[in-house]
């Protein structure tokens, strides 16, 4: 038993928090936002500078080789700072799906590019159909004689107008499921951009008979292969989150100092400090599941893996919405407006709620073990 | 980071595993199975002899008193695996609450006379904290403790004093001084039961036991070389006592012993078809209450990390104190709720279930007693959030 982290990732920590402090504060962020392509390309070559996107590529493959406990740390920086770069997306889980799933060719084709920034690449995975359930994925693949021809929609797929390269989940004939890099100018394939409820850039993937090569297909793994990325990711989501709630629970309890209201800050008034403190223990808990989830994202045996990053996944949505809700509430009416970070902090963890399986949906993954 | 524990860890779980398994007397776990509380004293006090005898019987004493020496960790596991096995909870007011206090702040004579005695069963201790009107605001009690010679006479009422019909010795907080701020005028005595003047009266309780009492002080005796420190001091032992009682208080290893009854009982119990442990209403309730408790064993092992690598036992207490009561209290009510009708028997003749039923009731008291966990709230409200 040991809660103590190394120094090489403490100093990952501090690397991402030092950077988003300098470099990332509220008002940044938000010309960030409202700019066209709503995340910054000078943010990311500096994330990249920093050494910040090679921690999931692995030492032999030239990059960092942080594991899930080096990613965790800096994703919780990317909470705190709520960054819209792509960092979650082509940093953590297509670096992640090439580099434990691609062959050694694949590997050296793609993972220097995600390693430098210069090559983003995005999952796009999710469907109208795999909403509450994960694979059952509706976009097939026809072998062609020379490689594959992908069809299908795919629905909100985080930062796909950044990427160069989507990792494109498709169902083969035989029922398996494969996972192809498709380049994002392929000819068939189309862009329907969107902006998420945590003001990220996204988009609905139409690939209309997209053809690739039969090099195309990264490993042989099918739905194993992918629950591997999709836990794997889950456990870095779960990590921004804690970020989120940590600095959320902070501004309020921040604001309840300052806020004057009959001739006392409001954070005197016991109705509000209790809430507070439930609050706090929401916190705690859900830390403790994000190093749970950490611990066992990459655990050999399928059904461990299941069940704590279920019980991870459950337990800390109730904690994002019990910690966003009353963050809003005790703001009051300013807890209401775009001017403050806490309604930004809020939307981010509503999205954390909603993706890779929402709190009911892993409710029920783990209550199916019991 | 690693959550899981170490080789050497897990070699002492595997050891008192074993022990529990050879000295812990089969008849004195089932009633502990069955919450069968009719030999509680016995079973108490014999099972803190074996203790002794193997040398365990006070995990969390230093090694110069007669302790194990353990870290917290290992105190930790040795007191979840003694849960899991149904042995019965060593009394916490002797070992855990007043003997750290004597260790700490007592006189040597005090150290010599009382610590060997708690360690060997001889002693049953019970506490005098709460008064009629002090409940959560202890530090208003009004016990009076008057100065006449080398004696204090001591007037007044306890309340919520548990188990004190088996006691030997009491440690009571009594007024020295009511001039000044209600803190200050708080001393702590060490107080012998069979002292002319003390009453003890019964208090029943909503589950029909007799857990706690009244006790009444009607010009009490008690020499002040059974004062522990300073006269007026008692709130800053009482404090620092409070620290003590916090190791376990999540109940961690309780917890997880009812939630394994409980996923027993319903896979035993059937609602359309399906046993209730894959029935999705109920089993959801279980599985949600599961990761709560799994939630808050890394907690507690976090918190306990943090004391191993630095300071006491910290606010973060009021935290594992709150949510391991709401979780004792869940798995009770879902017990109760798996049997439904079933558990409408009260008392002797009430059945299976009654007991089932008792045990919700009487835990009521996990989120009341302690500090109640409103007034936890308030500790983590003012020491960790400073508000």
């Amino acid at each position: 038993m040991d809660f103590s982290f190394t120094e090489e990732q403490q100093m990952l920590l501090e690397t991402t928090r030092r950077f988003i402090g300098e470099r990332y504060d509220f008002d940044y962020r938000n010309q960030v936002r409202a700019s066209a392509a709503g995340w910054s390309s000078e943010v990311w070559s500096q994330l990249a500078e920093l050494g910040l996107l090679a921690v999931n590529v692995p030492e032999a493959d030239g990059g960092i080789g942080a594991g899930p406990v080096g990613t965790m740390l800096v994703c919780n920086a990317v909470g705190e700072g709520m960054l819209l770069e792509p960092f979650l997306s082509s940093a953590v889980i297509a670096t992640q799906a090439i580099a434990t799933l691609g062959s050694s060719e694949q590997r050296e084709r793609w993972l220097p590019g995600l390693a430098s920034g210069e090559l983003i690449a995005v999952l796009a995975h999710d469907e109208d159909a795999t909403r509450h359930a994960p694979m059952q994925v509706q976009t097939v693949a026809e072998a062609n004689g020379e490689g594959w021809v992908l069809s299908g929609r795919k629905t909100l797929v985080y930062h796909a107008p950044a990427a160069q390269l989507l990792l494109v989940s498709a169902r083969l004939a035989d029922g398996t499921l494969g996972l192809f890099t498709v380049a994002a100018d392929s000819p068939g394939l189309s862009l329907q951009a969107c902006t998420t409820v945590d003001e990220q850039r996204a988009a609905h993937v139409l690939l209309d008979r997209v053809a690739v090569g039969a090099d195309a297909r990264l490993g042989q793994a099918g739905e194993q292969g992918l629950q591997q990325v999709l836990d794997y990711a889950t456990a870095a989501l779960c990590a921004e989150a804690f970020g989120a709630m940590d600095r959320i629970l902070a501004a309020t309890i921040e604001y309840s100092r300052s806020r004057v209201q009959f001739g006392a800050p409001i954070g005197s008034f016991q109705a509000l400090q209790h809430r507070m403190a439930e609050m706090l223990m929401h916190l705690e808990q859900a830390r403790s599941m994000s190093y749970l989830a950490t611990a066992h994202c990459t655990d050999p045996d399928a059904d461990t893996r299941a069940a704590s990053l279920s019980a991870a996944k459950a337990l800390m949505g109730q904690a994002a919405r019990y910690i966003g809700q009353n963050a809003v509430q005790l703001h009051g009416g300013m807890g209401m407006t775009d001017e403050l970070n806490v309604s930004h902090y809020f939307k981010r963890l509503l999205a954390f709620e909603l993706r890779f399986g929402t709190t009911d949906d892993h409710l029920e993954v783990y209550r199916r073990q019991l | 980071m690693d959550l899981d524990f170490s080789v050497e860890e897990l070699a002492f779980r595997d050891e008192v595993r074993q022990f529990l398994a050879d000295s812990l007397p089969s008849e004195m776990r089932e009633r502990m199975a069955r919450g069968d509380d009719s030999n509680i004293r016995d079973d108490i006090q014999d099972w803190q002899k074996i203790l002794h005898a193997k040398g365990w019987g006070a995990p969390g004493w230093p090694v110069e008193f007669g302790g194990t020496g353990w870290s917290k960790t290992r105190q930790y596991i040795f007191e979840n695996e003694c849960a899991l096995a149904d042995a019965p909870a060593q009394l916490a007011f002797g070992i855990k609450m007043v003997a750290p206090v004597i260790m700490r702040f007592g006189s040597t004579e005090q150290q010599q006379r009382f610590l060997p005695r708690i360690l060997a069963a001889q002693d049953w201790w019970c506490q005098g904290y709460s008064e009629t009107g002090s409940g959560s605001d202890l530090a208003s009690l009004k016990m009076k403790a008057e100065r006449d010679g080398d004696e204090y006479v001591l007037n007044g009422q306890k309340v919520w004093n548990t188990l004190g019909q088996f006691a030997d010795w009491i440690f009571c907080l009594v007024r020295t001084d009511a001039t000044g701020k209600p803190q200050k005028g708080i001393s702590f005595l060490l107080v012998d039961m069979k002292s002319p003047g003390i009453s003890v009266r019964p208090t029943r309780l909503l589950d029909g036991t007799y857990e706690v009492n009244e006790i009444w002080f009607d010009n009490v005796r008690v020499s002040v070389a059974n004062r522990v420190g300073e006269e007026n001091q008692g709130w800053t032992y009482a404090k620092f006592l409070l620290g003590h009682e916090r190791t376990n208080i999540a109940g961690i290893g309780s917890s997880k012993r009812e939630l394994l009854r409980l996923k027993q009982m319903a896979a035993g119990v059937a609602r359309n078809g399906a046993s209730l442990l894959q029935d999705p209403v109920f089993a959801n309730r279980i599985a949600q209450v599961e990761i709560e408790l799994r939630a808050l064993e890394i907690t507690n092992m976090r918190v306990i990390f943090a004391e191993a690598s630095q300071q006491a036992p910290g606010p973060e207490a009021s935290l594992l104190k709150i949510r391991g009561t709401e979780i004792m209290q869940r798995i009770s009510e879902l017990q109760v709720d798996l049997l439904g009708p079933g558990a409408l028997g009260f008392g002797e003749s009430g059945g299976e279930g009654a007991h089932t039923s008792a045990t919700y009731l009487n835990l009521r008291k996990l989120s009341i007693y302690g500090g109640s966990n409103e007034i936890q709230r308030n500790i983590i409200a003012q020491m960790i959030l400073r508000l």
